[in-house]
Parts: structure tokens; C-alpha cells; sequence
């Protein structure tokens, strides 16, 4: 073995190319699987993209990096279960590019937390999170209040979802910006993303109306999370993997 | 066999009796400072955003400094800037040293690389700050960050290789097939974790190509081996040149270095699963990952025990080199961490230690005993050699850098098992009648008094790298302290080639 050894010590290309193919070799076996077992992906009703309004929100949950604190992944523990709702499942991810499960809960996980609280609550946890849970040491996201979303570029962002496989329609793209407009406005016709986006929440999340914040967008995004499945119809049998 | 691969010595020895070989050291030199200056940067991000989580007010309102966005700049900043300046500096000095060869491309290349590494720091760090960041962790940069690096990492790849085929020693020495290890894996690791897709080509933002639970895999294949190949291979590479340097002994043994390396390397790339036990990730794909992570041991340990074995005889410098001491601690580090991993990957485990900070004082183990205290060891070693000095500054400031760091280090580690297995058990526990029995936010407040200690363990090792850096500039300005040798005489000529 060690004879052998002397020619890889002996020669880079070698090397290298014994080294590449040892180290290919762990994440082809874990990794490819996943494409090809079809019951990786557990087959639920009630999974759809997410609404224009909430995928500006959940740009900003990324970009402020809200999963350094927040999971979103409840594990099959009984004290998870209680405190959080029905544990994650696969396909309540299958259109998150990226995945936000997190790895720390310094704050809790949040895959769930859709509907738990008034938009009133976020609204003011969000502007100064020690005035509604004095123990909280999460930072103040104040300045989304007065902060309008960019909305001209919405349809291309669909658009490159499209592109890496999210099932946006044709016509959810044509009206991606009226969807967006009418999802923070409570007045507006809703008929057409309601069919589109069915469950979507909407109100004018901020209590203005008068302009899409930032803070509308990313509450939006927050009373939408881990609500589209409705678990009252499967057996946990149904979602084996 | 191999005699001459094992001590790496030999060559620079014998470079003198034939032809001068000119290194070119400049690059090296910029690498060298590039590392004390983002050391020192890191761990004071560090610190600060430690210091947010024990006083929030410390978030100070603005967007631009929350938690949420400086813990990447920390997290890169050790990684990428601190880490991967000292691999580059160490490995472009190991691999001209041990090849007996200048290196590969000339020195405009070797300068492409240093201020094209730079920059890639900086857009990636500017970046989160203002809030571009694809949120993968330790793969936060968007994508056209990522373009820039991957260019500048084939030319690194390339310089790596070319040195080493113009190599005037017939065997290529064991700390640099880790080098070259770390360097094709990372960039297999870093293309395919991430692919994306822009928005738009003006814009900063991409929507990534995978999904959901195959996007977590992905990532954390990626995400577990940054930590394998980038902190471990490339700094088992500067292990296996400076202890047998600084010891004066060669590697305590030959075929546990190619046991060592091969097994660690095919072992480490499946290991990535554990960070999703209980999650959505199929169960096959989770035992597997905790099957291999507990084989991980085995290697690891190997390494450690070469590392430490190549003291055989030279035991007694410990008294009197305390940057021996210090590289050598390191490795007795990396053994404690890698036991400790293998432990925390058991799913049991797992499901009281994951989304806690025993994970976080975990990787500190590492990234503070293992990684930080091989490069500062090797910070003391490159400088007096670089700078063309008789020796160090200061031994006892080495000394004192050393003490005050590794009680840091273990309030640090400490105090986070403390936490994190009492929050993981507030958060399992149940009162008498059957309800869970505390709030969330009742376990945050009972993390308070850790996340102070933990600070103040951050702050001693600020400390102590800032003592290094005054250490490092007075030695490269020629500056020599006089003081008392250490127990026996030896300490004096630690620094001399």
C-alpha cells in the first residue's frame, strides 16, 4: 500500500484528481438521492408559491438575517409539537429558495407562527420588541414602518423563480404588481390573487394603507408561515417519507 | 522512503549548500498582516455582537448594526478573512519551503491573489452590513461576490499546483497534499452550494437553484465541510509544518499521515446531515450523516496524535516555547472539538444540544482553540523569519498572550454548555400537571448571566490578540525586549532557523 503510495506522493495531478474523486463521492451519495425518492417530498394539498407581497417579505426576513435567532423547522418532539404546532414537513419547503430552517433558536422558531398573533402585535413587537415582551433581546426593526418596498422589479423576480423551478404561472407573473398592491390594501378587488394565492392574509398590516412598507411586507410574509397545509386531513402514516 | 518529506527542514537546509532560491516572501508578508488585522477584527465583532445578545440595547437602532446583520460579518470575518489569510500566508510559505521552489506565476499573480482575496472580504462583509446576503450561512455572499472568488481561487489553485510541479524534491510533503485537499474542495464546495439564479444582472439579489430540504443538504454539505476542509485540512496542513519546525523533531509518523489524510478526507464530506437531525431531511440520510461523523473521530484523533506525538522527545520545550505551547494547545483543541462533535451528531444528543449555544460554544472550541491559536502560532513563527529577525519581541508577551486567551477560552466554552443544555432542558421540561412549563422567553431571560461570561471570555481573548499584535510589530521593527529566559536556556534560540 505504501509502494503505491510513493507514486500519489510523487505526482500532483494525480493527486488531485484521487483527492477530488475521494471527496465527490460522501455528497453524490447523500445528496442525489434526494431528487430521485420520490417520497422525499411528501404529497400534501394546500402548497402553493408565495404571493409577490409576502416574497418581498420574506427578502427581507433574509436580508435582515432573522435566521441567525429563528428556525423554521419543528421537530417530531412532544414539547415542539405543543409549543410550536404540527412538526415540519418536507413539502412545506419545496418552493423556498433558499430553505430557511435556521440553526439556532435564540428567539423562537417561527414556522408556524402564522395567524398566532394581530398584525397590530407584530406591528409594535417589530417597532420596539421590549415594549410588548420586556425580556426580549431581540433588535428594533422601527425603520421598516417608514420604509416603501421597491415594487418595480416584482415580476422578475418571479420570474428567475420560474427559472430555478417554482410553478409560477404565466399569469401570476402578468399580475404580479396588482397582487402585490392589493394584498396590503383591504379595499382593493382581491378576487384574482385570492385564486391565485389562496389563504393569502389581507389587510393593510402596518394600519396604513396609503403606501406598501416594508413592515407590510415582512408581517405579510410572518401570518402566512406553516398555515397552507391543513393537518387535520392526513394521518401520520400519509406523511411518511 | 520519504526521509525527506517528513522533516520538512531538510530542504531549507539543503537549499543553502546548492543554489540560492529566491521565495517570494513579499506576498507572504502581506498575508501575514492581512491575518493579525482581521484576527483582531473578527473577534471584536465578536465581542460585540456577544455583547448585543446579553444587552440588546446595544443593537443601537440602526438598521446597519443589528444582530442579524453583523453576525455574518463575524462569522466571515474569522472564517474567510482571519482564517483564510492565514491559510494562504502559511501555505504559500509551506509549499515554496518544502518544494524548494519560488512561486508559480511571479509576483503579479501572487499580488492578484492577496488584494483579490481582499476584496472579496470586503464586498462580503460591506455587503451584509447593507443587507446583500443569499442567508446561507457561511455562504452569505450573493452571487457576483461569488464569481470574483471562485476566479481568484482557480488562480490559487493554479499558483498552489504550479509550485509544487516545479518542485525540486522528488516527494511533495504531507502539509501539502491538506493544502491542496482544502483547495479543490473548497472550490467544489463553493460552486455547487452556490449556484443561483440573479434577479437581474445590475442586481444584487439571486433566488438559489435548490429547494427547501434539498437546499439544506446542499448547504449544509457545504456548510459542515467549510468547516472540514477550510478550518480543518488546510490547518492540518500549517500542523504539520510548524510543530516539526518549531519542535525540532520530525512527524511522529509517516503512515498515520496517509492513513490520516485519506480517510479524513473521504470520512468529513458525508458528515453534513447532522445539522438536520429531526428536521424534514429524510431518516436515512440523517443516520447516515451521524454514522460517518461518529467514524470522523477515529481520523481526527489520528491527526491529533501525530500532531502531539511529534513532541516525542522534545517535551521539555513546552516550559520554555510558549509558542510551542500554543501550537500544541491547538491541537489538543482540535482533539477535545472533534470528540465533542462526534458526541453531538448521536441523534439523542442532538435533540437537546441543536438550536442551542452548546452548538455555539462547540464551534468555538474549534474556531477559538484550534484555528485561532494555530495561527497565531504561526503568526509567531512567520514574522521573526519574514522580517529577517533574530527572534521574537517578547517570549513572556507570547507568554501572557497564551494565559490570558486560554482562560477566554474556556469561560467561552463553559459558560455556553451551560446554556445551552439548561435552555434545552427549560425548553423540554414539564410541571406537574402536564404543561410545558416554561415560556420561550423564560429561557431566554435565564441565558442573561452566560451570555455576559461568554462576553467576557470574548473580551480576554481580545485581549490577548491585541497583546500579539503589539508583540508582532515590535518584533518586524527589529525591537528586542530584554528579559529573563524561561527555566532552562533553551528559549533563546527557539526563534533562529
Amino acid at each position: 500500500m505504501f509502494i503505491k503510495h510513493e507514486k500519489i506522493e510523487k505526482n500532483v495531478g494525480l493527486m488531485m484528481v484521487l483527492t477530488l474523486i475521494v471527496v465527490a463521492i460522501g455528497g453524490i451519495v447523500e445528496i442525489v438521492p434526494l431528487y430521485t425518492i420520490q417520497s422525499t417530498i411528501e404529497k400534501v394539498q394546500g402548497m402553493r408559491p408565495y404571493s409577490p407581497l409576502e416574497l418581498v417579505g420574506r427578502n427581507i426576513y433574509i436580508r435582515e438575517g432573522c435566521y441567525t435567532c429563528h428556525s423554521q423547522q419543528i421537530r417530531p418532539f412532544r414539547d415542539e409539537v405543543e409549543r410550536y404546532g404540527h412538526y415540519s414537513i418536507a413539502a412545506e419547503s419545496m418552493y423556498d429558495h433558499p430553505f430557511q430552517w435556521g440553526s439556532k433558536r435564540t428567539g423562537p422558531d417561527l414556522a408556524r407562527v402564522g395567524g398566532k398573533y394581530s398584525n397590530e402585535w407584530h406591528v409594535a413587537h417589530m417597532v420596539d420588541p421590549r415594549a410588548v415582551v420586556p425580556e426580549s433581546i431581540m433588535p428594533s426593526y422601527a425603520f421598516m414602518l417608514d420604509r416603501p418596498i421597491r415594487t418595480d422589479d416584482i415580476a422578475d423576480h418571479l420570474r428567475a423563480n420560474q427559472i430555478v423551478g417554482v410553478p409560477y404561472t404565466d399569469e401570476m407573473v402578468e399580475n404580479a404588481l396588482a397582487d402585490l398592491l392589493a394584498q396590503a390594501n383591504p379595499d382593493a378587488d382581491t378576487d384574482g390573487l385570492m385564486q391565485r394565492y389562496p389563504k393569502a392574509v389581507v389587510a393593510a398590516f402596518d394600519g396604513d394603507p396609503s403606501n406598501v412598507t416594508e413592515m407590510d411586507a415582512l408581517i405579510a410574509y410572518l401570518q402566512m408561515l406553516g398555515t397552507l397545509v391543513d393537518f387535520s386531513q392526513y394521518r401520520a402514516d400519509d406523511l411518511r417519507q | 522512503m520519504a526521509v525527506v518529506s517528513s522533516m520538512p527542514g531538510a530542504a531549507e537546509h539543503a537549499s543553502e549548500d546548492r543554489e540560492v532560491i529566491v521565495y517570494n516572501e513579499d506576498v507572504v508578508r502581506l498575508f501575514v498582516i492581512a491575518t493579525a488585522f482581521w484576527g483582531v477584527a473578527a473577534i471584536a465583532v465578536g465581542v460585540i455582537i456577544a455583547l448585543q445578545l446579553a444587552f440588546p440595547v446595544l443593537n443601537l437602532g440602526f438598521e446597519w448594526t443589528s444582530f442579524g446583520r453583523l453576525r455574518p460579518v463575524h462569522t466571515s470575518a474569522a472564517i474567510f478573512a482571519f482564517g483564510g489569510n492565514a491559510l494562504f500566508a502559511t501555505s504559500f510559505y509551506v509549499v515554496q519551503r518544502t518544494c524548494r521552489a519560488t512561486l508559480f506565476g511571479g509576483p503579479d499573480v501572487a499580488r492578484f491573489i492577496f488584494w483579490g482575496y481582499q476584496a472579496f472580504i470586503v464586498m462580503a462583509a460591506l455587503g451584509y452590513v447593507f443587507g446583500i446576503t443569499q442567508s446561507k450561512e457561511y455562504a452569505e455572499p450573493e452571487w457576483f461576490v461569488d464569481l470574483w472568488l471562485t476566479i481568484v481561487w482557480v488562480v490559487y489553485l493554479v499558483v498552489f499546483v504550479g509550485t509544487i510541479m516545479r518542485r525540486r524534491e522528488p516527494h511533495i510533503y504531507v502539509a501539502n497534499w491538506f493544502y491542496l485537499a482544502f483547495i479543490v474542495t473548497i472550490a467544489m464546495l463553493h460552486v455547487v452550494n452556490n449556484l443561483a439564479v440573479p434577479v437581474s444582472f445590475f442586481g444584487a439579489k439571486s433566488y438559489i437553484a435548490y429547494a427547501g430540504v434539498q437546499d439544506a443538504l446542499t448547504q449544509w454539505w457545504y456548510g459542515h465541510n467549510a468547516v472540514g476542509f477550510f478550518l480543518t485540512a488546510g490547518f492540518l496542513g500549517m500542523m504539520y509544518y510548524l510543530i516539526p519546525k518549531q519542535a525540532e523533531r520530525p512527524v511522529y509518523s509517516y503512515r498515520l499521515s496517509i492513513v490520516h489524510f485519506w480517510s479524513l478526507i473521504f470520512l468529513y464530506i458525508w458528515a453534513g446531515p447532522h445539522h438536520l437531525h429531526y428536521t424534514a431531511l429524510p431518516d436515512w440520510a440523517q443516520t447516515l450523516g451521524m454514522t460517518f461523523s461518529i467514524m470522523l473521530w477515529m481520523p481526527s484523533w489520528g491527526g491529533m496524535i501525530n500532531g502531539i506525538m511529534t513532541l516525542s522527545g522534545a517535551w521539555y520545550k513546552l516550559r520554555t516555547d510558549p509558542v510551542l505551547r500554543m501550537l500544541v494547545t491547538s491541537v489538543a483543541f482540535y482533539g477535545m472539538a472533534t470528540f465533542e462533535g462526534p458526541l453531538m451528531s448521536v441523534k439523542q444528543v442532538n435533540a437537546l444540544s441543536h438550536y442551542t449555544d452548546w452548538t455555539i460554544g462547540h464551534v468555538h472550541s474549534g474556531a477559538l482553540g484550534w484555528v485561532a491559536f494555530i495561527s497565531f502560532g504561526a503568526l509567531y513563527f512567520l514574522v521573526p523569519r519574514l522580517w529577517k529577525r533574530e527572534r521574537l519581541y517578547s517570549l513572556r508577551l507570547v507568554s501572557y498572550h497564551f494565559w490570558v486567551s486560554t482562560i477566554g477560552i474556556v469561560l467561552y466554552i463553559t459558560s455556553m454548555w451551560v446554556s445551552g443544555i439548561l435552555q434545552g432542558l427549560m425548553w423540554r421540561s414539564y410541571d406537574s400537571l402536564g404543561f410545558l412549563q416554561y415560556s420561550f422567553v423564560e429561557t431566554v431571560e435565564a441565558m442573561h448571566p452566560f451570555y455576559v461570561v461568554r462576553a467576557g471570555g470574548g473580551i480576554l481573548f481580545l485581549i490577548g490578540s491585541i497583546i500579539m499584535i503589539y508583540n508582532l510589530v515590535r518584533t518586524a521593527r527589529g525591537d528586542l525586549r530584554e528579559e529573563k529566559a524561561f527555566v532552562t536556556p533553551q528559549a533563546a534560540a527557539a526563534p533562529a532557523e
